[in-house]
């Protein structure tokens, strides 16, 4: 623990420390531009140089130097000033000040620190340098005459992402940052360099000339484009979200957010459902809400326990799930379930079903046995956990297909029957050192006895197992035990008896079963499940309600309204509610403060934001031979919810990174 | 004068065999098994004791150097020793007569050097523009593999020693240390942040020493001749031998050996056969390769060439790479492309350098012809100072140093060409 002064101040820093850490601690501000927590030291911008005693007799860069005892920092002397001011004058002359017209003005560290630590104006009478356009796909715009040669894109690139497509060629002042042949970065993760770019060389695509940043009104919120949950913060004007951009948390996702949530915001604009629609002769036909109420309590008028059903989609928040559950309740019914993705395991109690390893668990794990999951798709965020720990040593074995997780897998096999004939390296490895955390994937657990033989092949090695989601509502719902034993299965084997299925936005399963099945969609996007309904109830979609969401470690989170609903469209919760004293049903709660306090009293794992630690969970049955070929849930990454496939740049994206669909082609059409 | 008999490099003009057998006729490889019988510690006593300072420049004492390295390398990461052969410094040329005319000499030095550091193998990295040294260093290398003087069991010493040779692709900075190491790694050249130092981690990370060939070269002789035999040439701090380049303005240029600390006016008529023209004619003399500032004439004459004397000076001897200037030379131009050569090499890693050697050039290409204002000489000076000392490597310092040597003794004239071009009116008010 080196005891140090900075500025005459005392400040102690753990072992390893940089002086720039110390300096931090010591409440002083360091200015810097290649600097960043997260990344691998360059030292290069030069931003950050300090005088320190004992040393030579010139500056040096701090974010590069070790804490050591007995050092003196000094970050205001004469030397230091004149060090900063002449960086931040290089950093300029060749920066084409182009601010107005740059969409980083506003929230530039170029801006803000040459107005707090550089001269006045500018020395420099030579022609500036102009650096050649460079193509970075659908995602990331570039201007690169801005760029200061940080090389964050660069270092984010190969260590967080683990594509080493993004890189530096040329030397000197020729040098220039540019992705390999100037294609699109293959990363689901490309657009965190954006946030990364600390002047206006990166910048978002779609994003591009929409607004500036003090325009905006920023709203914290979670993503539901996957289980992660990842923490963004929605900057919307007027009605409309224009961008979400991740927020810091350690313990989900850093500070990253994958492309997906980052740009599939403008799908929240298209294919809108912003008026109840109700199925006339075979044709939807806009409504009042009352008309649409009057149908389906016509519908539902006496019906009993087991005509009444209801399934919860991906992106349903908890609030909903629980209103729609006391609906169903209200008629006796217990005939609802969220597992619409057809995967069968253990729902009795949350250590079954939740991700128990914890996302930032991840990183320590010794050993990682992926079974039937591609988690770069699934969620790129626990893949970069995954990727750090590898890097700190762990071996990763995967079963499934062949696919480029960006780090050594040693691939076991495409059939689960391997769970049940594991490699020596793994059984040798028994007890709680062993450290392996086995991860299974919703594409496993579509094979039947899939979920047992895992459980069991985890108990046999050592490991901790934990189920990767892929559904953002999917925890939530399950910890409201919203699922019925047998899965969707069992309530499509009662097809025939219901009189009304409610559909809490179920865009991801084919709901053929259920064709002669008055369906009743509650959702945002016009999509699978408002194509086949009878009824269609406008709803919320993330971004536009006050929502509760468990990710897949089972931690409760809350997000804010960013956004009023579209047209007529209504929260989820206030509709079912609406309904309920429609039917005569009248579900007891009048506002959301009475929802969650129902929900709390009810379920008190989600009654507090956070994660609440579950009791272990049930034995489970020996198992059976288990075989079967994997596949894996995800076939398009960027088109995984109604959101996302509404939205123009995730359409691109796939088109261009996944389709291999050239640039130039999809500028032609449109 | 250096006898004959005190020279190190005896085929520097390659008027012999540069092969293993013309080198064991000139007394290398003769019983070096004996050498390394010292011992590590002793061939490092020695060293330390002759006072040999590293000829790559920066005159960091070599046996003091080889201290460092760890003494026990840990299994699994073992200490290398790299060579620098990437001779690219504007003006000096003396490795290049070392690898194709000597390089014996520089693997003989290898093995005890690396013998004596307890490295595992030795990396020469050698200019990409030196094909025909290349091609005789390697063919020596392999001739003393052929010999068993190096390999498995070299010289019957039983230490394992290898020698690898790789070649450059013909950057400059890759003459930087750790930006060798970089590039030896087959990374793109950009120097390493300092610490951790090379000797705790460098090659693939493990303990490596990075020293010029020259200081390599002349290992074995001393030891063979010993430390005192070193010491009786050159001053206190600055003794021993060195390979002189002399070019420019004189009228035999030549890399000779010389003993350290001899007046420049010796150097060059003994040598050099004398300025262009006569002393009067001189001009000015860059005593060390392009990166040190240029000394007038009448400051150089009597100067000692040595690393102290110089500095005195506000030079350095840097690599004795010495070019003189006599008085038909535009000296300004001749800084100018100097600094053209830095803003072409600096690797473009570093704001100060990538961004500031082009500033400097352009204000030097300016200045060539008067087309500035008098207030942009200090201007450029204070860029200059902006730049140095606040890059990660030495090349934003070897940028700005000739541009201040410039100012500092050539002032009036830089005035005198902007007065010629304005006709006395200021750049800045015309403009406006």
């Amino acid at each position: 623990m080196p005891k140090l002064t900075v500025d005459g101040i005392e400040v102690e820093v753990p072992a390893g420390a940089t002086v720039l850490q110390a300096c931090e601690a010591a409440g002083k501000e360091i200015p810097r531009f290649c600097y960043h927590e997260r990344l691998s030291i360059a030292g290069n911008c030069r931003m950050c140089l300090v005088e320190v005693k004992p040393g030579p007799p010139k500056p040096q860069a701090s974010c590069a130097l070790p804490a050591a005892d007995k050092q003196e920092i000094f970050t205001t002397t004469p030397m230091v000033k004149k060090a900063r001011e002449g960086v931040m004058e290089f950093l300029l002359i060749n920066h084409p000040l182009d601010c107005p017209i740059c969409d980083q003005g506003g929230e530039c560290d170029l801006q803000d620190q040459s107005l707090a630590y550089g001269r006045g104006h500018s020395r420099f009478h030579e022609n500036k340098r102009a650096v050649t356009e460079k193509y970075m796909g659908p995602i990331v715009k570039t201007i690169m005459t801005r760029c200061i040669q940080c090389t964050r894109c660069v270092r984010f690139a190969e260590e967080v992402a683990g594509v080493e497509e993004i890189g530096a060629i040329g030397r000197g002042e020729n040098m220039q940052i540019t992705t390999y042949l100037e294609h699109a970065a293959t990363s689901e993760l490309s657009g965190n360099v954006v946030d990364l770019c600390p002047v206006g060389a990166l910048t978002s695509k779609p994003y591009a000339f929409e607004a500036r940043p003090w325009e905006l009104t920023k709203t914290p919120a979670i993503d539901v484009m996957d289980a992660v949950g990842t923490n963004i913060r929605l900057d919307s004007r007027g009605r409309q979200v224009l961008r979400a951009l991740p927020r810091l948390n350690d313990d989900v996702n850093e500070e990253w957010a994958s492309d997906k949530t980052r740009h599939a915001v403008d799908g929240l604009v298209r294919r809108r459902l912003d008026r109840p629609y109700l199925r006339v002769d075979g044709k939807l036909q806009p409504v009042r809400w009352d008309e649409a109420f009057a149908a389906i309590a016509a519908r539902l008028n006496g019906a009993g326990a087991d005509e009444v059903a209801g399934l919860a989609g991906d992106l349903a928040e908890v609030e909903s799930v629980f209103a729609l559950k006391a609906l169903l309740a209200a008629y006796g019914s217990a005939l609802h379930e969220c597992r619409v993705d057809g995967a069968d395991y253990d729902v009795s109690r949350p250590a079954a079903y939740r991700f128990n390893v914890t996302i930032a668990g991840v990183e320590s794990a010794k050993a990682i046995l992926l079974v039937g999951t591609n988690p770069r798709w699934e969620a790129p965020l626990v893949n970069t956990r995954i990727r750090k720990a590898v890097k700190k040593g762990a071996k990763v074995y995967a079963i499934g297909p062949r696919v480029d997780l960006t780090y050594p897998v040693e691939w076991l096999g495409e059939d689960i029957a391997v769970l049940q004939n594991l490699p020596d390296a793994l059984t040798g490895a028994k007890g709680e050192d062993a450290g392996i955390a086995m991860i299974v994937g919703m594409g496993a657990l579509q094979l039947p006895g899939a979920y047992a033989a895992a459980r069991l092949a985890a108990i046999e090695i050592g490991a901790s197992c934990s189920l990767l989601h892929t559904a953002a509502g999917r925890v939530g719902a399950l910890e409201l035990g919203f699922a019925t034993e047998g899965g969707v299965a069992a309530i499509e084997a009662q097809a025939a008896k219901l009189r009304a299925l409610f559909l809490l936005g179920v865009d991801e399963r084919d709901l053929s079963p259920f064709a002669e099945t008055f369906k009743i969609y509650i959702g945002t996007h016009g999509d699978v499940g408002a194509s086949v309904a009878d009824v269609i109830l406008p709803g919320a979609s993330y971004a536009e309600k006050p929502a509760t969401w468990v990710n897949m470690e089972g931690r409760v989170q809350r997000a804010e309204r960013a956004v009023f609903p579209p047209g007529d469209a209504r929260e989820d919760w206030t509709i079912l509610r609406a309904l309920s004293a429609m039917l005569g049903k009248t579900l007891p709660f009048d506002d959301l403060m009475g929802l969650r306090n129902a929900i709390a009293s009810a379920y008190p794992l989600v009654a507090d934001v956070g994660l609440a630690e579950p009791e272990a969970a049930a034995r489970v049955r020996a198992a059976k031979r288990v075989s079967g070929a994997i596949v894996y849930p995800i076939d398009d990454f960027y088109l995984t919810n109604p959101i996302a496939r509404s939205s123009p740049t995730m359409q691109r994206c796939s088109a261009e990174i996944l389709h291999g669909q050239p640039a130039e082609m999809l500028e032609a059409a449109e | 004068m250096l006898e004959d008999k005190d020279r190190i490099f005896t085929n520097v003009y390659g008027f012999q065999d540069w092969g293993v057998e013309g080198a064991i006729q000139r007394g290398d490889w003769d019983d070096t098994k004996a050498l390394l019988d010292l011992g590590p510690a002793a061939i490092i006593q020695t060293i330390k004791d002759s006072g040999l300072r590293g000829r790559g420049g920066a005159g960091f004492p070599t046996g003091m150097k080889w201290s460092f390295m760890p003494q026990e390398p840990k299994p699994g990461r073992p200490n290398f020793l790299v060579i620098n052969a990437d001779e690219s410094e504007p003006g000096s040329c003396k490795d290049r007569e070392i690898l194709r005319h000597d390089p014996h000499k520089l693997i003989e030095g290898a093995l005890v050097a690396g013998f004596a550091m307890r490295a595992r193998a030795a990396y020469i990295y050698i200019r990409g523009e030196f094909i025909a040294e290349a091609k005789n260093l390697m063919a020596a290398v392999q001739q003393a593999y052929d010999k068993g003087f190096i390999g498995k069991n070299a010289c019957k010493s039983g230490y394992d020693f290898d020698v690898f040779v790789h070649r450059g692709a013909g950057a400059y900075i890759c003459g930087e240390e750790t930006a060798m190491l970089e590039s030896l790694e087959g990374k793109k050249g950009q120097p390493r942040l300092k610490p951790p130092f090379p000797a705790g981690a460098g090659l693939y990370g493990c303990p490596t020493t990075v020293n010029n060939v020259e200081s390599i070269a002349v290992a074995p002789t001393i030891l063979r001749r010993g430390a005192a035999w070193f010491t009786q040439f050159g001053r206190d701090n600055n003794k021993g031998t060195k390979l002189f380049q002399i070019s420019g303005h004189v009228n035999t240029p030549c890399v000779v050996e010389e003993a350290m600390s001899i007046p420049f006016r010796e150097l060059i008529e003994r040598h050099a056969g004398g300025i262009r023209g006569g002393w009067d004619n001189l001009l000015a003399v860059i005593p060390g390769g392009s990166s040190v500032p240029l000394v007038p004439a009448a400051q150089i004459m009597d100067a000692p060439m040595d690393f102290d004397g110089l500095k005195d000076l506000k030079s350095g001897l840097g690599t004795a790479a010495v070019i003189v200037m006599d008085k038909s030379t535009d000296i300004v131009r001749a800084i100018s492309r100097i600094s053209y050569f830095y803003k072409h090499e600096s690797c473009g890693q570093c704001t100060p350098c990538r961004e500031g050697c082009g500033w400097m050039w352009r204000m030097m290409e300016r200045l060539r012809e008067g087309n500035a204002a008098v207030g942009e000489i200090d201007l450029l000076e204070e860029v200059t100072r902006q730049v140095e000392g606040h890059t990660i490597c030495a090349l934003g310092d070897a940028a700005a140093w000739p541009i201040q040597g410039l100012i500092r003794h050539f002032r009036p004239e830089l005035e005198r060409r902007i007065a010629d071009k304005q006709g006395g009116a200021d750049y800045a008010v015309a403009a406006e």
